[in-house]
């Protein structure tokens, strides 16, 4: 294996982003609303065609703000259509992003036919590039501080409102009689989802940030029961998915004969290979061991049927 | 504009064009629309999300199979069947995570959506480099365009979409209660597992063929946007399933109509903006649930208690005002009205507002009311029936006295005249029931 530090500055971006995605990931677990960033995804295309009409180019900074408020916007939909509506959430995500992302398709499709506005590649990077895009010369990627700096602000904010949070995510009827407002919790947390998934598929890919989102805190909540712990291990899952999905793209292909694969997906997998451990060995949910505790346990006293 | 000539011959069917776009997009759209519902009811919609993406590496995995068995690998039918087994597959991962760990279904989703669409990503770029797998072909070879359906496109999704529609609809009832309550089905001994895959089966046969002939995210509005307009207009599953299908079924013949009409609109996205603006008609104006209409029930509700509590109040205030004599309508302050509930001035002015309009009142010196005859009238027949009312819950049903007043306030006019004419009785003879409370006062200490 020839490891060189392109391939370090692909983990650290990988682990970056892992990390910022796991940590409101854990709350968008808790309060099943998990396929929210793969709404988002699909739902900031009306974003960037907007941004890209106004401004003309395909700078970064307007089609991120663009993209960004899409992603915040499909949130509010979908809360006003389930609250007003009574419809339930994940019906309410469906109906919104499907029709911003038509929305978008049609305004590309439109006005910017003759354009090269590929939906495909103007927002979602592939992070095999990243460490390319160094910022002046300092050798930083651009992808580490964009992610590294959206990590640092997702945990500022979660350690600062931690009661806060957690109190939302487990009683919002508590949390508003008690004066914290679980309307604002909510936005809150929906805007970091959004900032962060767009900040990131720009950066390194739009399957990363789906994958992040949801299965890192998914093993988490298989291996604890305390939110501090799941947060934590989220996280440490999230860093070690990057790892080890990069060192699968490089080392798998060759067992089927193929040259190479995408880190991205492979990084999704990594997790999906973690979450299934834990699904597996759990302490406390493990399939295997709840087995072998039913195996093992004392055999309880059951009186003989019919016996008097 | 197109001429009219031309709108009429797409919208009838009648342009050979267009035809059997039309015809396949409103029979996915009345499939997606009954099953839809039941993933609505069982709060899955985002289950074809899930599936669309789970399809991927079945796609990549068929073609390196087919290659390696010396085929071109982009055989179509080859690639679907790839397509439908990791759909499958990728529910019997959801299942199992569902019913092996305390992880709900929109976790369960989640997960099998991205592990599964990264393994695809992952895959697809490896299978790259096999011969005849050119760097764009193969992802839109089976994600496709609606535009380009061929006559075999149209016999598949017709078939497909017919036999899902007949399976869902013979297996209504069992469907049924997987949706509304699947542990008392598994315990009267219905197959909830084998329902539940049957249905979650019926969703992957609509979400392979609709990828491969209208493209992903079709299909995922179809699945879940009638079904959920619908829902705004009964509460009845028959109803609610066929009005999905009619709603799904319209949107795919008047968006692929208006896209055949109109160049650089795609089929798929037009299809889409017409089940979302059904949707928004649904949800703002169905009698049933939707927004305006409940808004609408709500504010005449408000208004009806609204002026009965002033009528009552103002009866309340004579009444002291009567001392023991008969009650007799005179003018009286408003400050004393609002001694007797808590209206802000505001309410207070709307609430005279509308019963000036409604001639209760006549209007006299400033701070002062005086009641109209009718309105007179109005207010003694208001403040009997409540105290009737009152009566009644205190002698035949077991409220504490100290209650009743809310509940009064609530359920006044229901009771019908015979039981009322028993009540009076009691209301004329203090002695025969235990005092009515007078009204406002104070809850009973807890």
């Amino acid at each position: 294996m020839n490891w060189t530090s392109f391939d370090t500055w692909i983990v650290v971006i990988g682990a970056l982003c892992a990390m910022a995605c796991a940590l409101p990931g854990c709350f968008l677990v808790l309060r099943k609303m998990s396929m929210m960033g793969d709404a988002i995804s699909h739902a900031v295309l009306p974003g960037l065609a907007i941004a890209f009409l106004i401004t003309g180019t395909r700078a970064s900074v307007p089609m991120f703000f663009g993209a960004a408020i899409a992603g915040v916007l499909t949130a509010l939909f979908t809360q006003w259509i389930s609250r007003f509506g009574n419809v339930d959430r994940g019906a309410a995500m469906g109906i919104v992003f499907t029709t911003l992302f038509a929305i978008g398709l049609i305004m590309i499709r439109q006005a910017a036919d003759n354009v090269d506005l590929d939906p495909g590649c103007v927002l979602y990077g592939a992070i095999e590039l990243t460490p390319l895009d160094t910022v002046g010369s300092t050798g930083i990627p651009r992808a580490a501080l964009v992610n590294g700096g959206v990590l640092l602000a997702n945990l500022v904010i979660i350690l600062v409102l931690f009661k806060e949070f957690k109190l939302g995510a487990f009683d919002s009827a508590l949390a508003d009689t008690l004066g914290f407002s679980s309307q604002f919790l909510h936005y809150l947390l929906m805007t970091m989802v959004a900032v962060t998934t767009v900040a990131a598929f720009e950066s390194v890919g739009s399957i990363i940030v789906i994958a992040m989102l949801i299965v890192p805190p998914a093993t988490a909540l298989l291996l604890t029961r305390k939110l501090p712990a799941m947060l934590l291990i989220a996280t440490v899952t999230a860093a070690l998915s990057a790892l080890l999905g990069h060192l699968g793209a490089i080392i798998v292909p060759p067992w089927f004969g193929f040259q190479t694969t995408t880190t991205s997906g492979m990084i999704a997998l990594a997790a999906g290979v973690l979450f299934t451990l834990a699904w597996l060995f759990s302490p406390i949910e493990g399939i295997l061991v709840k087995r072998w505790h039913r195996n093992h346990s004392e055999p309880e006293e059951v009186p003989e049927p019919g016996g008097a | 504009m197109p001429p009219f000539q031309d709108i009429l011959e797409v919208i009838l069917l009648q342009n050979y064009n267009t035809r059997l776009v039309v015809l396949s997009t409103t029979m996915l759209g009345i499939a997606a629309g009954l099953i839809g519902s039941f993933l609505l009811l069982r709060k899955r919609s985002l289950m074809g999300d899930a599936l669309s993406h789970a399809t991927l590496p079945g796609v990549a995995i068929a073609f390196a199979v087919m290659v390696s068995l010396g085929g071109t690998g982009k055989s179509l039918p080859g690639l679907l069947l790839g397509a439908t087994l990791s759909g499958v597959a990728g529910i019997l991962t959801m299942l199992l995570i569902r019913n092996t760990t305390r992880l709900r279904d929109d976790v369960a989703m989640g997960f099998v959506l991205s592990v599964f669409f990264g393994v695809g990503v992952a895959s697809l770029q490896m299978v790259q480099s096999l011969p005849g797998a050119s760097a764009a072909g193969l992802e839109s070879f089976i994600y496709g365009k609606t535009a380009s359906m061929v006559q075999s496109d149209f016999l598949l999704i017709a078939i497909v979409a017919g036999v899902a529609s007949l399976i869902s609809l013979a297996l209504l009832k069992e469907f049924l209660l997987l949706c509304f309550d699947d542990a008392y089905a598994s315990a009267q001994g219905w197959p909830t597992l084998a329902l539940d895959i049957l249905l979650l089966g019926l969703v992957t046969a609509v979400t392979v063929i609709g990828l491969q002939s209208v493209g992903l995210i079709l299909v995922i509005a179809f699945l879940i946007t009638p079904a959920t307009a619908a829902r705004f207009w009964t509460q009845r599953l028959l109803p609610m399933l066929l009005l999905s299908a009619v709603i799904g079924g319209i949107s795919g013949w008047l968006g692929a109509s208006i896209s055949a009409l109109t160049p650089n609109l795609p089929a798929g996205a037009v299809i889409v903006l017409v089940a979302a603006t059904l949707f928004l008609i649904s949800m703002l104006f169905a009698p049933e649930r939707g927004v305006f209409p409940r808004i609408f029930r709500h504010a005449r509700l408000r208004k009806k208690v609204d002026r009965q509590h002033f009528l009552r109040a103002a009866y309340e205030v004579l009444e002291s005002t009567a001392d023991g004599e008969k009650v007799a309508n005179v003018p009286f302050d408003l400050s004393r009205l609002l001694d007797k509930r808590t209206w802000t001035p505001h309410q207070l002015k709307q609430i005279l507002r509308t019963a000036r309009r409604e001639d209760h009142i006549e209007s006299t010196g400033p701070g002062k009311i005086l009641l109209s005859e009718p309105g007179f009238g109005e207010a003694a027949r208001v403040t009997r029936n409540h105290r009737l009312w009152e009566t009644y819950l205190i002698n035949y049903a077991d409220i504490a006295p100290s209650h009743v007043d809310r509940d009064a306030d609530l359920v006044e006019h229901i009771l019908g005249a015979e039981l009322v004419h028993e009540l009076e009785k009691y209301l004329d003879d203090p002695h025969l029931s235990p005092p009515v409370p007078p009204s406002p006062h104070p809850l009973a200490d807890a």
